[in-house]
C-alpha cells in the first residue's frame, strides 16, 4: 500500500497555471484508501477547479493506476476528452503519474505527495519508481521522476556525464534520466518547465525512523492526526 | 585577482589544472604548480577527480596561496551534504580562497571506492545558490552568519554535448544562480565551439574554453568512446597517428586550437592531466 497525501491546493493551482482544460484521474487503489484520489476527492477537485474558472473536460477513477496496461485500456473511452485537455491532473502516487505519462502524450501534473510505500510498490512492473520523497517534482519533469531516473538524483538538469542519451555509469543499460525528461518535455512543447530552478530538496520529508518505515501505520496515524487537526 | 575581475578588465584569462596526490607527498604537485608561475592567471585544484580518493582541494588551495599562486577551489556535490559544503565554503573564504568552481561531480562507481555512498544532496545549481546566500549573510536554511564571505563563483558546461539544449538550459540556471565565469569541457572543434558561443552570448558571462593536449591517437580514441561530450575529429586523430614526435604534436594541436578559438571566448582552461610540464609549452606555442 502506498500512502499519499494531497498537495496543497495552491500548489496544484500553480502547476495548472496557463492550462484551461483539465482532465482529472483518480485511483481506486491506495489513493482511495488514503482519501487523496478516490471518487470523492476527484469530485471535490472538479468542483474546486471549476470555482477557479477551469474547465474540467472529464475525469476518471481507475482501479489501479500502477498497472500500465490497465491505464491505457481504461483511459481509451476518454480519449476525445483527454485529447481536448491542456493537461491531466493525476491524484495518485508518483507511480500513477508516471504510468499515465507513459501512455498519454499530455502533461501530467501530480496532485499528491507520496510519504510511504508501505512495503509494496503496488502493481507497477515498469521501470518507473517512486522514492517516497514526500515532495513530488513530477510536475516539472514531464511525469518522469528525476529522483529515480537520474543516477545522481539531480533535480536541475543533466550532469556532464550524459552521452548519446545514456548515463556514463553503465551506459549499456542505463538511460540518462534527464535525457528522457528533456525529450518528453520537448515532445509536449513544455520545455519551460525544465527552465525552472528548483530549490534544494527537503530530505527531512523522507526520513521516518527505520522501525516506522517497516510498517505503514506511522503514515496512516500521521494522516489521521492531520485529519483530526482539521 | 579573481577570474571574474581579470575578465572584466578584458584580459584573456588563462587557467590550468593541478591534481592533488593520493597521499601526503606533495613535492611533485608543488613542482607542477611552480611550472605555472607567471604563465597562468589561476590554477584549478581538482576535488578527488574521477571519484578517486586523494588529498583534498581546499588544503592544496591554501598551499598555493602561501606561495603567492591564485587557486580555483573545485567543489563537487558527490561527497558532502549541504552542511559540509557550506562549511567548506566558509573555510575557503577564511583561508583566502576566492575562486570557487561548483560542479556536480562524477558518479562514485567510476572511482576507486565504488562501495561508497554517493551524496548529491545539492546539485551544481543549488551549490552556486548556497554560496550566493552565504555572500548575502545567510545560510541555506536562512540562518544569519557572523561576517559574510565573498567569492568569485564558477561553473562548467559541455559545449560538445548532443543534444546541446539540456546543457544550455542548465547553464542558464547556473548563471542565474550566481556563476561569474564558466570553464568548459575539452573542445577540439572550433566551428562547433563557435556555434556554442553564439548560443550562450546572451548570458554575458566569461567563458574559458577547455583544452586537453593530446598524448596519442589512442588517447583521442579513448576519449571519443568514453568521455561524454568530448569529440576529437578524425583529422586530428590521424595527425596524432602520423606524428613522429607525438608529445610535440599534441602541444602543437593544442596551441592551434587556442589560436583558432581565441577571438571567440574570454580565456582558456588547460587540463594537462598528469603532463603539467606541457602547459607552459602550450601557452608559449599559442603565443599567449
Amino acid at each position: 500500500m502506498i500512502i499519499s497525501e494531497s498537495k496543497p491546493f495552491p500548489e496544484i493551482l500553480k502547476s495548472l497555471e496557463g492550462d484551461q482544460r483539465i482532465f482529472i484521474v483518480g485511483c481506486k487503489g491506495c489513493a482511495e484508501a488514503c482519501q487523496t484520489g478516490g471518487e470523492a476527492q476527484v469530485l471535490e477537485m472538479v468542483k474546486q477547479l471549476q470555482q477557479e474558472g477551469k474547465i474540467v473536460v472529464g475525469h476518471s477513477v481507475l482501479d489501479f493506476l500502477c498497472d500500465k496496461a490497465l491505464v491505457k485500456f481504461k483511459l481509451k473511452p476518454h480519449e476525445d476528452a483527454i485529447v481536448s485537455a491542456d493537461s491531466l491532473l493525476i491524484m495518485t502516487c508518483g507511480i500513477g503519474v508516471q504510468a499515465t505519462a507513459a501512455v498519454v502524450d499530455k502533461v501530467t501534473h501530480p496532485g499528491c505527495n507520496v510519504v510511504n510505500v508501505g512495503g509494496s510498490r503496488g502493481e507497477w512492473r515498469g521501470d518507473e519508481r517512486c522514492l517516497e520523497c514526500g515532495d513530488c517534482l513530477l510536475d516539472y519533469t514531464g511525469g518522469i521522476c528525476p529522483m529515480t531516473a537520474c543516477t545522481k538524483s539531480l533535480i536541475n538538469g543533466p550532469c556532464g556525464g550524459t552521452k548519446d542519451g545514456k548515463c556514463e555509469f553503465e551506459p549499456e543499460t542505463r538511460d540518462c534520466g534527464w535525457h528522457l525528461i528533456y525529450e518528453r518535455l520537448k515532445k509536449l512543447g513544455n520545455l519551460d518547465r525544465m527552465k525552472v530552478t528548483l530549490d534544494p530538496k527537503d530530505y527531512s520529508k523522507m526520513r521516518p525512523p527505520e522501525n516506522l518505515r517497516s510498517t505503514i501505520m506511522w503514515a496512516l496515524e500521521r494522516k489521521e492526526k492531520e485529519a483530526s487537526a482539521k | 585577482m579573481t577570474i571574474a575581475e581579470l575578465a572584466k578588465q578584458g584580459k584573456f584569462v588563462i587557467t590550468a589544472e593541478v591534481g592533488p596526490p593520493k597521499g601526503v607527498d606533495i613535492t611533485e604537485m608543488l613542482e607542477n604548480a611552480e611550472l605555472m608561475r607567471g604563465k597562468v592567471d589561476a590554477i584549478n585544484i581538482t576535488d578527488q577527480q574521477s571519484s578517486v580518493m586523494r588529498l583534498g582541494s581546499l588544503p592544496v588551495c591554501r598551499l598555493l596561496i602561501e606561495r603567492d599562486l591564485e587557486p580555483v577551489f573545485q567543489m563537487t556535490c558527490r561527497d558532502r551534504n549541504r552542511i559540509a559544503l557550506q562549511s567548506d565554503l566558509l573555510g575557503a573564504y577564511t583561508l583566502g580562497v576566492k575562486n570557487v568552481l561548483c560542479l556536480t561531480g562524477d558518479f562514485i562507481a567510476l572511482g576507486d571506492h565504488p562501495q561508497a555512498k554517493a551524496v548529491f544532496d545539492l546539485d551544481s545549481v543549488s551549490l552556486l545558490r548556497a554560496a550566493k546566500e552565504l555572500e548575502q549573510g545567510k545560510d541555506l536554511a536562512g540562518n544569519e552568519l557572523a561576517g559574510t564571505p565573498n567569492f568569485c563563483l564558477g561553473a562548467v558546461v559541455t559545449p560538445g554535448a548532443d543534444p546541446l539544449e539540456p546543457q544550455l538550459i542548465k547553464l542558464e540556471k547556473k548563471v542565474k544562480a550566481g556563476a561569474q565565469f564558466i570553464q568548459t569541457q575539452a573542445v577540439y572543434e572550433p566551428e562547433k565551439f563557435e556555434t556554442f558561443m553564439k548560443a550562450v552570448a546572451h548570458l554575458n558571462v566569461p567563458i574559458l574554453a577547455g583544452i586537453i593536449p593530446l598524448r596519442s591517437a589512442g588517447m583521442a580514441r579513448f576519449m571519443n568512446a568514453n568521455v561524454a561530450g568530448v569529440h576529437v575529429p578524425d583529422n586530428l586523430v590521424e595527425e596524432m597517428e602520423k606524428a613522429e614526435k607525438r608529445m610535440q604534436k599534441g602541444v602543437e594541436i593544442a596551441a592551434r586550437l587556442i589560436k583558432d578559438m581565441k577571438s571567440m571566448c574570454q580565456g582558456v582552461h588547460i587540463m594537462a592531466i598528469g603532463m603539467e610540464k606541457r602547459v607552459p609549452q602550450v601557452i608559449e606555442a599559442a603565443g599567449l
